[in-house]
């Protein structure tokens, strides 16, 4: 299928955004703008220099996680990839802590120890910021089990990874168990159609990843990933069977992302042209478009909150910029929990 | 005068696994026929029935997810002993041992603890040939992060998981495939153990021998054979492969001055060449003869049984390297 | 082409263990330059060159032991081109790598060691190398067991033997890293040795001199009255103003018995023998004691005390004596009846200085009186000439004025 045909069924996907709060409906604008600026000034700080190492990301993919993560609640687990700053973002990590970690700084999420691809957080249950594609699969299904294994559990764990995974043999066994052992997590497949540099057709022979899904049992469904209010009913509706049910679900996330897969990236494998048209159902200019041409949001609206976000960005930056390196003494800290800990 | 009664090292694992469950809801088995089949080496025979489905679970054929699984319960607040059937299908796990459970601590900057065991069977020496034969310790000793457990007695079998459960942090425990028949006395009530130390199994003056988990019977043999010869060998079980005890392995070689290393992994890159780099950066000055190792022929392991024992690190060869150590070659 | 060799600093010194070199090849050496420093049992000795030269090469490593009359290092000497010397030293071998000491021990068989080069480095256990270092044994001396490499067992074994009595010719261990006591220890064991090879070959007399001190003490008291303590000139000087002036006059007691035959020496230099803090003796040599004035005696030999105690003395010192003098009078003994250093010929004794009843001029007086001795060898002369010394060192040290004059009698 080439990106014509994959855009032009996706387009069934469109919802009404009447049928929606103004509030709710800014809300979700706020959110992806923020991940918008926060990864654009990510870009634009790796190319000063200060964030080295691994970048990816998430421009153009943002409705996949402000239109899951609302569903979710403080009690419910997140695993996530190393394209993980919207979902640590949305999920309640503090720009300034993920800006400081991505600065290498001790203020950071992690300490520094992780950078871009680690971003971890206890308090809101957030699982990383993984590097290895598959690797948060079966965690996620180990977190799922053992909050199924406490009474009265109605936890989901969302576990975000991306088509790429799909080849890993982690996908197909932590499907299979989390079939076998019913436990409640919500698979969330962001198909952006590459892995790295390989499209999915050149690597899969069924490039219906719901298909792989379901021959393990799971429900299934197929979402357009570039609607943020698809993706929230979509999302809200399996969170809901999950919960509900403490049996996994599997969610296929058309997507795609605008920029390379990392920083290091030429793009030798896809035609600009492609992005170019890509780029026209943009997740953001098109939800704002429908706002504005149903009255719900003005330019100034738009504008605002574009402000607001710029000003978080700037903030964190200066966050970061002030942050402090780990001491070099702590090297060994933390490499096994300290006794008293325990 | 302690009570003991008769028992076996396989006994012992599984009145441990016992223990553990009936002490700690939070603690539950998985892995590959641990349930109906009772378990591949019959350590946790009767399990199932005694405590139910939610809580020894088989898995299918999924080393990966389900040693990832396993941290991931760890992670969500339980206490999961992972059983893989043995080492050398752990090779398809490896990547959620050091990449996941290894590191997420450090690499979140402290938030987490993962407080998974995983039990593997380990070893060679019943004609399984070279893909059911690894030693590959060494490999899980490496990685900083882990805590890796080799017991070789049936009091360590019986011992070492309690303390194994109640570290925070992942613990990787060995058993010797050739253990499990192991007979023996174990004293009743059964001792506390540490998993900590290293422990000397016979005093000595005339050389050390360091060795863990399936060698120590081999090494037990080769010393009463240089007893008879009048070379008395100071045999030290490691017990804890990652820590290392060197204090008490250091101690040793003090005294006696030689050092022999037997280890049923390779020699090149092994556990041995740790310990004598280890014992010759501590001790140089106390060695009266070069360091050595015995330990598996740079072979994959063969099937036909003469052609094992030649590969293997067997009793005679452990003697010869003694004996050379001392001089008397 | 100038040949430096490991002198013998001592009687009782058949090896040294080379310490440290001083110069490197290339630098000039100007006669008299100590150039070396060798460990010897009884201390650390700065070894001089005695002629001018630039180091051509350097033949020994420090750290090593050899026998006396090793060749050291070789020096060009000015006109000689380093080519020429290098041509020279090639064609007489006297560059060969000195072998290591005898030792010992019965000979052991060793197993060929693979691709094995003269004078390769010994394979000794670390255990070994420490043990041998507490023992103060060098581990050079030790031999190697039978699979070629020295073990603890082996130092153990040598330190064993090394404890049994030392035949005569035996050379000396040289401590390595040793202590204090251990050095003691050892020195008393080479003294010994050269004790008893001294009374074996020395065929010795004995002869002894009541000498009364009036006019020397008179002549002390008048000398440093009003001098500050650190100025006063001790009774040592004069006496031994008294054994060079004697000693002139009976050559057969200055000189070396060598060879079986007894060649009188040109200079007078006296080995003073001075006890080391630690235990055991030492002998350096104050030089051309007849031809220096008191004071400068007194200056040198408090000089070489504190140099002997603190073990910087320089081998001309120690291997330069022609005769030697001894005094116990500190230690309160009456007299002395020593042992001849070989291949010296002659020992003179002091006790202890006493007041005495004494007969002058018909009456009775207390005088301070000591008790002068002679050790000799009969073979170079005999209790007759041993008399007649003595006696002149009597009538010598009655006179302090003309002892101590400008030229010597």
């Amino acid at each position: 299928m080439n990106t014509e045909q994959r855009i032009a069924e996706l387009s069934r996907f469109t919802t009404d955004v009447r049928r929606y709060e103004r509030d709710f409906c800014l809300a979700r604008v706020r959110d992806m703008v923020r991940i918008r600026r926060l990864e654009e000034r990510c870009a634009e700080l790796y190319g000063e220099g200060k964030i080295r190492g691994f970048l990816h990301l998430y421009i153009g993919e943002e409705a996949v996680a402000a239109g899951v993560m609302p569903n979710l609640r403080p009690q419910d687990n997140v695993v996530a990839t190393y394209r993980e700053h919207g979902q640590a973002l949305l999920r309640g990590l503090s720009m300034d802590s993920i800006m400081a970690e991505m600065y290498g700084k001790v203020e950071g999420c992690s300490r520094g120890r992780g950078g871009s691809m680690h971003l971890f957080d206890a308090a809101t249950r957030f699982y990383g910021g993984n590097a290895i594609v598959g690797g948060g699969l079966p965690l996620a299904v180990g977190l799922a089990l053992a909050d199924r294994l406490r009474p009265r559990s109605d936890c989901v764990t969302a576990c975000f990874f991306g088509e790429g995974a799909v080849a890993e043999g982690a996908f197909h066994e932590s499907l299979n168990l989390a079939a076998l052992w019913r436990v409640p997590v919500l698979f969330i497949c962001e198909n952006n159609l590459y892995a790295m540099g390989t499209a999915l057709a050149r690597s899969e022979a069924q490039i219906d990843l719901t298909v792989k899904a379901a021959s393990y049992g799971l429900p299934t469904a197929h979402i357009n990933g570039m609607n943020v209010l698809a993706v929230f009913e979509a999302a809200k509706d399996a969170v809901a069977q999950v919960r509900a049910t403490q049996a996994p679900f599997f969610l296929e996330l058309h997507t795609y992302r605008f920029r390379a897969h990392s920083m290091f990236d030429a793009e030798l494998y896809r035609d600009k042209s492609e992005v170019e048209r890509w780029k026209t159902h943009g997740p953001i200019h098109t939800f704002t478009d429908r706002l504005k041409a149903a009255g719900m949001m003005s330019e100034d609206d738009f504008a605002a909150v574009d402000r607001e976000a710029m000003a978080e960005v700037d903030a964190a930056v200066r966050f970061a910029e002030a942050g402090t390196w780990e001491p070099v003494g702590e090297l060994a800290r933390d490499v096994c929990t300290p006794a008293a800990a325990q | 005068m302690a009570n003991t009664r008769a028992s076996t090292y396989r006994d012992a694992l599984r009145e441990a696994h016992r223990e553990a469950l009936a002490r700690d809801p939070r603690v539950l088995i998985m892995g590959e026929d641990v349930g109906r089949y009772g378990g591949a080496y019959a350590v946790t025979k009767g399990l199932l029935a005694e405590f139910g489905e939610a809580r020894i679970r088989d898995t299918p054929l999924s080393e990966l997810a389900f040693v990832g699984t396993g941290i991931g319960a760890a992670l969500g607040g339980l206490r999961p002993i992972v059983e893989v059937m043995t080492v050398n299908f752990s090779l398809l796990s490896l990547d959620q041992v050091v990449n996941t459970a290894a590191t997420v601590r450090h690499m979140s900057g402290g938030q987490f603890s993962v407080p998974i065991v995983i039990r593997m069977a380990t070893g060679a020496g019943r004609q399984l040939a070279a893909q059911h034969s690894h030693s590959l310790e060494v490999w899980y000793a490496h990685v900083p992060g882990i805590r890796v457990l080799a017991p070789a007695t049936i009091e360590d079998a019986r011992g070492m998981l309690w303390p194994a459960l109640a570290d925070p942090d992942p613990v990787v425990i060995f058993e010797h495939a050739q253990l499990y028949n192991l007979e023996g006395e174990l004293a009743d009530p059964p001792p506390a153990v540490d998993i900590a130390r290293a422990a000397v199994r016979r005093a000595g003056r005339d050389a050390t021998i360091v060795t863990y988990g399936g060698s120590l019977p081999r090494v037990a043999v080769a010393a009463e054979e240089l007893a008879r010869e009048g070379i008395e060998a100071e045999v030290i079980d490691l017990r804890v492969l990652r820590p290392l005890d060197w204090e008490t392995i250091v101690a040793s070689v003090r005294r006696t001055h030689r050092v022999v290393v037997v280890d049923e992994g390779w020699c090149t890159c092994s556990l041995a060449a740790e310990i004598i780099a280890g014992v010759t950066e501590r001790a140089f000055f106390d060695l009266d003869a070069p360091p050595a190792r015995v330990c598996t022929e740079e072979v994959p392991i063969p099937y036909a049984r003469h052609m094992e024992e030649a590969a293997l690190p067997m009793p005679p060869k452990i003697v010869a390297a003694v004996r050379r150590a001392c001089g008397k070659a | 082409m100038i040949e430096f060799r490991l002198p013998s600093l001592g009687a009782d010194m058949d090896e040294g263990k080379l310490l440290q070199w001083l110069v490197a090849p290339g630098d000039a050496v100007k006669q008299g330059q100590v150039i070396c420093v060798v460990d010897t049992v009884k201390a650390a000795i700065d070894v001089e060159c005695w002629h001018d030269g630039t180091v051509q090469r350097l033949l020994v490593e420090p750290g090593t032991t050899i026998p006396v009359g090793t060749l050291l290092a070789v020096l060009r000497e000015s006109g000689e081109s380093a080519a020429d010397v290098e041509q020279r030293i090639a064609a007489t071998g006297a560059a060969a790598v000195p072998a290591a000491m005898p030792v010992p021990a019965p000979p052991r068989a060793a197993p060929p060691l693979a691709a094995s080069a003269p004078a390769e480095r010994r394979r000794v256990s670390p255990a070994a190398r420490r043990r041998a270092a507490e023992l103060a044994i060098d581990i050079d001396d030790v031999p190697a067991g039978a699979d070629g490499t020295v073990a603890l067992a082996d130092v153990e074994r040598t330190a064993r033997v090394a404890a049994a009595p030392l035949p005569a010719a035996a050379r000396a261990p040289a401590p390595a890293a040793a202590t204090m006591a251990e050095r003691a220890e050892q020195m008393r064991k080479v003294i010994g040795a050269a004790m008893a090879r001294s009374k074996r070959e020395i065929p010795h007399y004995y002869l002894a001199e009541d000498v009364p001190l009036a006019s020397v003490v008179a002549w002390l008291g008048e000398r440093n009255a009003g001098r500050p303590v650190t100025d006063r000139l001790l009774l040592a000087p004069l006496l031994l103003k008294g054994v060079a002036a004697a000693l002139r006059r009976f050559a057969e007691f200055n000189g070396y018995y060598r060879d079986e035959s007894f060649a009188p020496a040109e200079g007078i230099h006296i080995g003073v023998a001075i006890s080391l803090r630690a235990g055991g003796l030492v002998t350096p040599a104050l030089m051309d004691v007849d031809r220096k004035d008191v004071d400068r005696l007194n200056r040198e030999l408090l000089d070489l005390i504190r140099r002997t105690r603190a073990g910087s003395l320089k081998s001309s010192e120690l291997s330069a004596g022609t005769v030697t003098v001894t005094s116990l009078g500190e230690q309160g003994v009456g007299a002395v009846y020593g042992v001849i250093y070989p291949p010296q010929v002659a020992l003179v004794g002091f006790g202890r200085v006493t007041e005495r009843p004494w007969a002058v001029d018909g009456g009775l007086r207390v005088m301070p009186v000591v008790t002068a001795t002679l050790a000799a060898d009969h073979r170079v002369s005999d209790g007759h000439r041993g008399g007649l010394f003595l006696a002149a060192l009597r009538d010598l040290l009655q006179n302090p004025d003309e002892l101590t004059g400008p030229t010597t009698p």
